[in-house]
């Protein structure tokens, strides 16, 4: 144990302050996850789901934490322009743990649903929030869930009740902004309720210069009849370093799809566990990674076939220059009882240079006995017939790589369902690869020069 | 009468793979406008002086020179060698799933402008120029709009080769068995394209094992390729003694 102590020591010091900035509810949380965290500690490379990501050293330097709530002057408009626009969305801004709703002229909702701040949800409506905060998250021992239950103060909810549709798409996009190297503690939770119906996309960015740590826990319940659809895009910078803790759980016949798209960032661990626990549930889980220089990401997910009749697919690609380091691990547990469920987990990986290393571990564990479940992995590089097919005809080297890539991890981008988004990711994600992403997405300066 | 000019030049050609010997002193000279055959039996290194002529990064030359229209080829990289107008039909053209053949043929046909100092081609131009030129092989709109070669027929994937030979329009063409594995329908489609394609200035190199299509290509010379080594060169009339007697007899009278 070595970093820990700087957060034991603020959480003791400051627990008065940091309750004093949130709800009651968050509130009622924080000492039972101290107490977990004092226990846990940071886990170390020997903790299974965290062999490829050395989270300590992530936790070791000094961030600074805005226990006080104090805002940002900032318009997200003024300095930011997301890379994914003329979307038609209902657009909202989340900077750093806080949802901004001064700035934004606040798109028209229909009767009931709620998006808003997490903070100012459990004020007004403290039993909905009871109900679901940290139901999911709690029942689990996991460093990141203790210490950001210990320190989250806000975030984001998004309720969307009983048979509602949502035919517009709600964008959310994260900004990290500060003025020194900063932590930031996100709680996210998503209710829908049944037969309700949601796609929302996050879009990460940061557009400063300065080191972010980010932990984030997000709750998601889809509830019977329920559909939804989740992008999430990382498109940070080289200090960013975040943990993001994923737990959906879906009732009978709800359907999701899960895209966690990371095209920028600097070290990424996405733990996603989604549990099927009404029959006929079904998920989709696609990953898209593209990583350079000495950028990480590691995806660490869990899909829980609790009962009969689920179907679950997932699909994770990574392309890997330079000295990047990818890791998959993907468990997938049929649970005894759980039969006729239909099981589909591939990961396919391009390291297209020799330092880039790929770390892949599908996993498949089977407690029934009439299942239809099968997993992949494979690990390679650009085939070189096709190459030199390619420069044959005259396309320049670089360019035939740039195209094999591309061709790669398109199948990922084809399973997004939004065709504006898909178009868009075509473009990000050419444009990433030619290394021009940064330059023109529209963040700020200091952004651009750290890549 | 058109004043023709040594296009292709190889000169004492050695080459190996892995190690191993497989060219032992080529020399052919190719003029403008010419079509050259090149026979032998399986493994006497026909595909393997057509790879090296095109730069496949596998071989290395050990000794000897090939120059195109007076250039050095040797230190030419595979795209350049493409942009000054040599083109490869392969043997076995490569599925590229996922890479639609719209962008394929564009990206290829623009490095090309490039290279020459021309702006690209305008999307609806391109367009206009596929539609035209895959009616020479009578290739279908579904196949364009499809990832190269992925789930193609083998005659289809031949078709495909000679359609991106008509797209980029190269001086020296090499058909590397290109008639293999066609119906005869597909074979006469395939060679008349190529014939249709065919300028005064155009040169071609011709790898097969059939007299069939050299009825529609009508060569000028016929090179015979034994271990490593041209031992023969004649006339059209050598492929069809070539078809009816095999190879034996040129072995026995080259005394190998």
């Amino acid at each position: 144990m070595s970093s820990e102590r700087q957060y034991i020591d603020l959480y003791s010091e400051y627990r008065e302050v940091i309750n004093e900035h949130s709800a009651p509810v968050m509130n009622a949380l924080r000492e039972d996850a101290f107490t977990s965290f004092q226990q846990l500690g940071f886990p170390t490379c020997k903790v299974e789901r965290y062999k490829y990501t050395d989270v300590d050293a992530a936790f070791a330097p000094n961030y600074g934490v805005n226990l006080k709530r104090i805002g940002f002057q900032v318009n997200p408009y003024d300095v930011f322009r997301c890379g994914v626009p003329n979307l038609s969305t209902s657009l909202f801004f989340m900077v750093n743990d806080q949802f901004t709703d001064k700035a934004v002229t606040r798109p028209q909702m229909p009767d009931g649903v709620f998006i808003g701040s997490l903070c100012q949800a459990a004020m007004e409506s403290p039993d909905l929030i009871n109900k679901y905060y940290g139901t999911l998250a709690r029942a689990r021992k996991d460093s990141i869930n203790s210490i950001n239950t210990m320190l989250a103060q806000d975030g984001l909810f998004i309720y969307v009740p009983k048979g509602v549709v949502l035919d517009r798409t709600i964008q959310v996009v994260n900004v990290l902004r500060a003025d020194m190297d900063l932590m930031v503690n996100r709680r996210v939770l998503i209710v829908l309720e049944e037969g309700s119906q949601a796609k929302i996309l996050f879009c990460d960015h940061s557009i400063d210069d300065h080191e972010f740590l980010t932990t984030q826990v997000s709750e998601v319940f889809v509830g019977e009849n329920a559909h939804l659809e989740l992008y999430e895009l990382e498109e940070t910078h080289v200090r960013s370093k975040r943990f993001a803790n994923m737990y959906v759980d879906e009732a009978r016949n709800a359907s999701a799809t899960i895209d966690s798209i990371t095209l920028n960032n600097g070290l990424t661990r996405n733990r996603t566990d989604v549990s099927l626990s009404g029959e006929y549930a079904e998920i989709n889980m696609y990953g898209c990674v593209v990583a350079d220089k000495e950028q990480r990401v590691d995806n660490n997910t869990l899909i829980d076939h609790k009962v009969s009749n689920c179907q679950s697919n997932e699909l994770y690609k990574y392309v890997l220059d330079d000295k990047a380091v990818g890791a998959f691990a993907g468990r997938v547990l049929v649970r005894e009882g759980a039969q006729k469920t239909v099981s589909q987990e591939t990961n396919a990986n391009l390291c297209a240079t020799k330092t880039a290393r790929m770390y892949s571990q599908p996993m498949l564990e089977i407690y029934a006995d009439d299942v239809k479940c099968s997993h992949g992995s494979t690990v390679g590089q650009l085939n070189d017939a096709a190459l030199f097919y390619m420069r044959q005809r005259g396309i320049p080297e670089e360019e035939a790589r740039l195209l094999l890539k591309f061709a790669f991890v398109g199948e990922v981008l084809d399973s997004i369902k939004l065709e504006a988004l898909r178009d868009r990711l075509h473009f990000l994600v050419e444009q990433r690869f030619r290394g021009e992403l940064g330059k023109c997405a529209g963040c700020g300066p200091n952004a651009c020069s750290t890549r | 009468m058109i004043l023709r000019e040594n296009m292709l030049e190889i000169r004492d050609l050695h080459a190996s793979i892995n190690g191993k010997e497989i060219l032992k002193g080529v020399s052919l000279t190719v003029r403008d406008g010419e079509v050259h055959v090149l026979m032998g039996q399986n493994g006497a290194g026909k595909s393997t002086l057509s790879n090296i002529i095109v730069g496949h990064p596998a071989y290395e030359v050990t000794q000897g020179s090939i120059t195109f229209n007076g250039k050095d080829l040797l230190c030419m990289k595979p795209e350049e060698r493409a942009h000054e107008g040599i083109f490869l039909s392969f043997q076995q053209p490569v599925e590229i799933p996922g890479v639609s053949m719209v962008n394929f043929m564009r990206s290829a046909l623009n490095a090309k402008r490039k290279y020459q100092g021309k702006e690209p081609l305008a999307a609806s131009e391109f367009l206009k120029l596929v539609r035209e030129k895959r009616k020479i092989v009578e290739l279908d709109n579904k196949l364009a709009n499809r990832s190269v070669n992925e789930g193609f027929s083998g005659g289809e994937k031949k078709r495909n080769e000679i359609f991106q030979m008509a797209m980029l329009e190269p001086t020296l063409s090499i058909l590397d068995e290109t008639d293999s594995g066609l119906d005869v329908d597909a074979l006469r489609i395939v060679a008349e394209g190529f014939n249709k394609l065919r300028t005064p200035l155009s040169s071609a190199i011709v790898i097969t094992h059939y007299q069939r299509l050299l009825d529609y290509l009508k060569p000028d010379a016929v090179h015979v390729l034994i271990n490593g080594m041209i031992v023969k060169s004649g006339g059209p009339q050598l492929a069809i003694e070539i078809e009816k007697r095999g190879f034996d007899w040129i072995k026995e009278e080259v005394g190998l």
